[in-house]
């Protein structure tokens, strides 16, 4: 699996949002990912995790074996830079 | 799976934290799993812990009961708070201490 493609799929399942993706191991399985999405406005953690989980559909259960997710609005976005 | 289902709640409902992992609290099998079990050595909270490895069936039952796809799983007090990456971020902005200290102390006056 390639980061390019999983940042493709997250980008599929939730239009608009930022996606950065990184192969932290350069194994193909353990990866990395920070999306800033305004679907997540109002949302806890668990649920926008649950978002890009979702997205990720069985890849995530298959051929990812670990992602570990930063996942923000644009506003905290913004405000952490 | 029912079963299995079943085996979850029990686990769930009568400690106050419990973490499904890979491996144990001595030889975590997955640095996710280390990690996570870490943070909660830190806080010097009492946890259980659940060993997916060693039973396939809750591995896939816990998955589906709180709708995701990777361990470990933290349940506090019941409920699932998430995995690795949200205890490790609920841990420096201080909201697990003030959701353990709670479920804690839910627990000394029963």
């Amino acid at each position: 699996m390639e980061a390019q493609e999983i940042k493709a799929m997250i980008e599929r399942g939730l239009p608009g949002a930022h996606v950065e993706v990184r192969d932290f191991t350069g194994g193909g399985d353990h990866f990395e990912a920070l999306v800033v999405s305004e679907s997540f406005e109002g949302k806890g953690l668990v649920e926008r995790h649950q978002a890009v989980y979702g997205a990720l559909g069985d890849a995530m259960k298959a051929r990812i074996h670990a992602l570990t997710l930063k996942v923000m609005t644009p506003n905290q976005y913004q405000n952490r830079r | 799976m029912a079963d299995a289902i079943e085996r979850i709640r029990t686990t769930i409902a009568s400690d106050r934290i419990v973490i499904f992992m890979k491996g144990n609290r001595n030889f975590p099998q997955c640095g996710f799993s280390a990690a996570t079990i870490e943070v909660f050595e830190e806080l010097g909270a009492p946890y259980t812990t659940v060993d997916v490895l060693a039973d396939q069936e809750v591995r896939d039952a816990v998955k589906s009961y709180s709708n995701w796809p990777t361990i470990p799983q933290v349940f506090i007090n019941g409920k699932f708070v998430g995995g690795c990456d949200i205890v490790r971020e609920m841990h420096s902005s201080g909201e697990l201490q003030t959701l353990v200290k709670a479920a804690l102390s839910e627990s000394a006056h029963q």
